[in-house]
């Protein structure tokens, strides 16, 4: 980097490679902006604080593709100096999460302090494009001027100015950035204009602004003072910084001495830290005010209603508002089981073909087995999955992208409320319908630690689309199909009150759970309401690609893990167990008496029994005897742990039928026959067939989950917790179910 | 009239005052409700709770309990 000797400009043309932050509030369209300089996948919404993990993305900034480099007409900047070899820039643009503001007060608003604060943060940037809303521009200017005054190098991103100009407001840009000190550039991030000036910008010697926007020393004269002899501040704020924002600061952990000094500073000052910033923020909107009267001309009050206004009326009414929220759910997920049913049937054929193939074209043996039965069949137990995560992301993308999602959390704030949650809990729980695991990667939009937590934990009690294979085969088994109640059929009606059943349980330990977690963080619900705007197909794309690739790239590696266990574990067993299986149906009479077919279905029903799983399944009966269950529904707890619909693949291996996930009739007569041996009476009683649906509306038996909340909270701890909770709470519900009905 | 921005009634104007909890003026001032800001209540939840309001033209969402900390002089 070359510093120019007043230490005013920097110039990156002599780098390779160099950082840039973007920054900006929430809504600013910072994200579209990042698209479009990047083109790489990154998710944008109208809801605050959609960006919660870093995202970064690469750009060639190519400096003779713009002419002459230096053509910055001020007379400040120093002569252009066209003999520099022209070199190819590469720029690492870094999404930061939006962030009102420097006061690192949630979760993501604490990541973007830190990279821009702190210069040994790996991520610290060389330069600073600000993205600020030009209809929201004094809040916008409020994140600049902190920004500014950290002395960093800036460049303000001017953006939905056409929204502005709509409305008969001027901005005078060359004015705002000489007010400023800064280079301001206008863009449009959704038409893409002014991306190329962007870039052009960054290859531009940039001043680093010289002045003050307020003067921190008056708020904390001493303080500023003391704390700048302690550690090493490039400028007044960030001293000032350091001090009203001492107990949230991390990166002094790592120099316990300094930490000391600037604690026994501050104990020996007994200032008001909140008082601090309040102070700054007032002092921060008075010039911000003033800035704004002298760049900012309204042309003609046009005063009628907004589309926004009119929307809302409608859509946070007392009664058109909820009616409208479940009319959307019921569209969202009536879309993804019958729009979703037709990809899924073909991918599981794809995959039925691709093994038949596989079967007859592989030798027999232990690789084509593991290939087959382990890795094919965990394979398509994943992208089965992929139609439905693609769907549901697709709409709660576009209902985010409009504006419409901060509207039911508006709605539905007092409700969840009351249960620990907060308004902005209700989609990933309405997800949860369909699928965890997208519901699960939703709650990121939630920006209370705690309450996403929470959220995540009980999301996986909504009955999800995978329990319901289950549910069906049970019910078909134990609820007479011909009797009604009044005129709802018994089936239909035990159906829904699973799904109700899961509700109830989610809110209980909702409610539980709010009372258990400590956390210093306090709930807010202070939250921008953004005007209605149409969604953006580009960002509902890349959004869905984002999905998608993460769980098939994340989630998929464990499936696929526990695919290849669960195979090793049911198709092999101690000793020459097998073998001896094999061996006996060789005997001639039997061969007789059976056809091949039955033959062979009752040597692997036979192998199941003696392999580890089997040995597993009878090892855990004692302890689900209570339940009701005996070892063979123990073998489809334990393989429905790699994911639920298992355990109708299961049964049907355990009861050697033909019988498979599409139609389960052979099955459900064979389980219908089953006598419990200790009883004589048939197996699958009214009691056990209830104690299972309960287990499986309770229980945690989907690996992909319990990754995906690995993934999402970044510690081991919440998917143990949330596995045995929710283990502890489908065994006592399961053993009460039996034992009342037996 | 002095009274706090959570008994405002829909269209209602208010000048911001003063705050009474400091944690929170701390988050409401940086979203631009500043002492001296005119804001106008636009819309109550369904259930009565949180408020939307308009503050340096765009529209801000927060709960009664919130906005009972900011002290409001109404404006005819």
């Amino acid at each position: 980097m070359l510093v120019e000797a007043n230490q005013s400009f920097v110039n990156f043309s002599d780098k390779t490679t160099i950082k840039v932050a973007l920054v900006g509030n929430p809504n600013s369209g910072k994200s579209t902006l990042f698209n479009a300089l990047t083109g790489l996948n990154q998710k944008t919404g109208n809801f605050p604080g959609v960006t919660v993990d870093k995202k970064s993305g690469f750009a060639k900034l190519n400096s003779t593709e713009y002419g002459v480099r230096g053509t910055e007409k001020s007379s400040q900047l120093p002569p252009p100096d066209s003999r520099l070899p022209a070199n190819t820039i590469t720029s690492e643009f870094i999404d930061l999460p939006g962030t009102y503001s420097l006061y690192p007060k949630s979760l993501d608003e604490r990541v973007a302090f830190e990279v821009l604060c702190n210069p040994d943060n790996k991520d610290h940037p060389d330069v600073t494009i600000i993205v600020a809303d030009a209809s929201n521009l004094k809040r916008s200017l409020f994140l600049v001027s902190q920004i500014i005054d950290l002395k960093i190098p800036v460049i303000l991103a001017l953006n939905m100015m056409d929204l502005v100009e709509k409305e008969g407001i001027i901005i005078d840009a060359a004015r705002l950035s000489e007010k400023l000190g800064v280079k301001v550039v206008r863009v449009s991030a959704r038409s893409k204009e002014g991306i190329e000036e962007l870039k052009q910008a960054l290859l531009q010697p940039l001043s680093v602004p010289q002045y003050n926007f307020i003067d921190v020393k008056k708020i904390a004269p001493d303080l500023v003072e003391k704390i700048s002899s302690i550690i090493k501040v490039n400028s007044d704020f960030a001293a000032f910084h350091t001090i009203s924002n001492f107990p949230e600061i991390n990166y002094f952990d790592k120099e316990p001495e300094k930490k000391e000094r600037i604690e026994a500073l501050l104990n020996a000052s007994s200032v008001d830290i909140n008082k601090l910033q309040s102070q700054e923020t007032v002092e921060r909107y008075r010039v911000i005010n003033r800035i704004a009267e002298e760049c900012v001309t309204r042309k003609t009050a046009i005063k009628t209603e907004s589309f926004t206004n009119k929307s809302d009326r409608i859509l946070t009414h007392s009664v058109w508002g909820y009616v409208i929220f479940l009319s959307v759910l019921f569209f969202i997920f009536q879309a993804i089981f019958f729009l979703a049913a037709y990809p899924m049937e073909w991918i599981e054929s794809s995959f039925i073909f691709f093994s038949d193939w596989a079967m007859k074209a592989l030798p027999p043996g232990e690789l084509s087995s593991l290939l087959i039965n382990g890795i094919l069949a965990g394979l398509s137990g994943i992208v089965v999955f992929v139609p439905q995560i693609a769907l549901l992301f697709t709409f709660i993308a576009i209902l985010e992208d409009t504006g419409y999602m901060a509207r039911v959390s508006f709605i539905m704030d007092k409700l969840m409320r009351k249960f620990g949650l907060n308004g902005r809990s209700v989609i990933p729980l309405v997800s949860g319908i369909a699928c965890a695991i997208p519901a699960i990667m939703s709650a990121r939009t939630m920006s209370s630690w705690k309450e996403r937590v929470i959220t995540i934990m009980v999301t996986p009690l909504m009955s999800c689309s995978a329990r319901l294979p289950v549910y069906t085969l049970l019910i078909s088994l134990v609820v007479p199909d011909n009797k009604t109640f009044v005129f709802f059929n018994y089936q239909g009606l035990v159906l829904m009150s699973l799904y109700l059943v899961g509700f109830i349980a989610a809110m209980v330990a909702a409610f539980i759970m709010q009372k258990v977690l400590k956390s210093r963080e306090r709930s807010y619900f202070i939250m921008e309401l953004p005007v209605y705007r149409s969604p953006q197909w580009r960002t509902v794309g890349l959004t869905i690609f984002d999905k998608v690739k993460s769980f098939l790239l994340d989630a998929g590696k464990i499936i696929l893990a526990i695919s290849v266990i669960l195979w090793f574990l049911s198709s092999h067993g101690p000793g020459s167990r097998f073998e001896a299986i094999e061996k006996k149906y060789e005997n001639p009479q039997i061969i007789n008496n059976y056809t091949a077919e039955e033959r062979q279905s009752k040597i692997s029903s036979e192998q199941l029994e003696a392999s580890y799983a089997g040995m597993l399944g009878k090892t855990i009966e004692p302890a689900i005897a209570p339940l009701g269950f005996d070892w063979k529904i123990g073998i489809a707890l334990v393989t429905s742990f790699a994911a639920r619909e298992v355990f109708v693949g299961t049964m049907a291996t355990m009861y050697s039928s033909t019988g498979n996930e599409e139609n389960t009739q052979p099955l459900r007569e064979k389980m219908l026959a089953e006598i419990n041996p200790s009883t004589g009476l048939p197996q699958f009683t009214i009691a056990v067939g209830f104690s299972l649906m309960i287990f499986y509306a309770f229980a945690m038996q989907c690996m992909s989950t319990l990754a995906v909340v690995f993934r999402e909270t970044k510690h081991w701890k919440w998917p143990l917790i949330q596995f045995v909770y929710m283990s502890c709470l489908a065994y006592l519900a399961s053993f009460m179910v039996y034992q009342v009905l037996k | 009239m002095n009274t706090n921005l959570s008994q405002l009634k829909i269209g209602q104007r208010a000048v911001i005052n003063s705050f009474t909890d400091k944690k929170m003026a701390l988050k409401l001032l940086e979203m631009g409700c500043t002492p001296g800001e005119v804001v106008k209540l636009d819309r109550i939840a369904p259930l009565g709770d949180p408020i939307a309001i308009t503050v340096s033209g765009y529209l801000l969402s927060l709960r009664k309990a919130e906005a009972s900390t900011v002290l409001v002089s109404l404006l005819a």
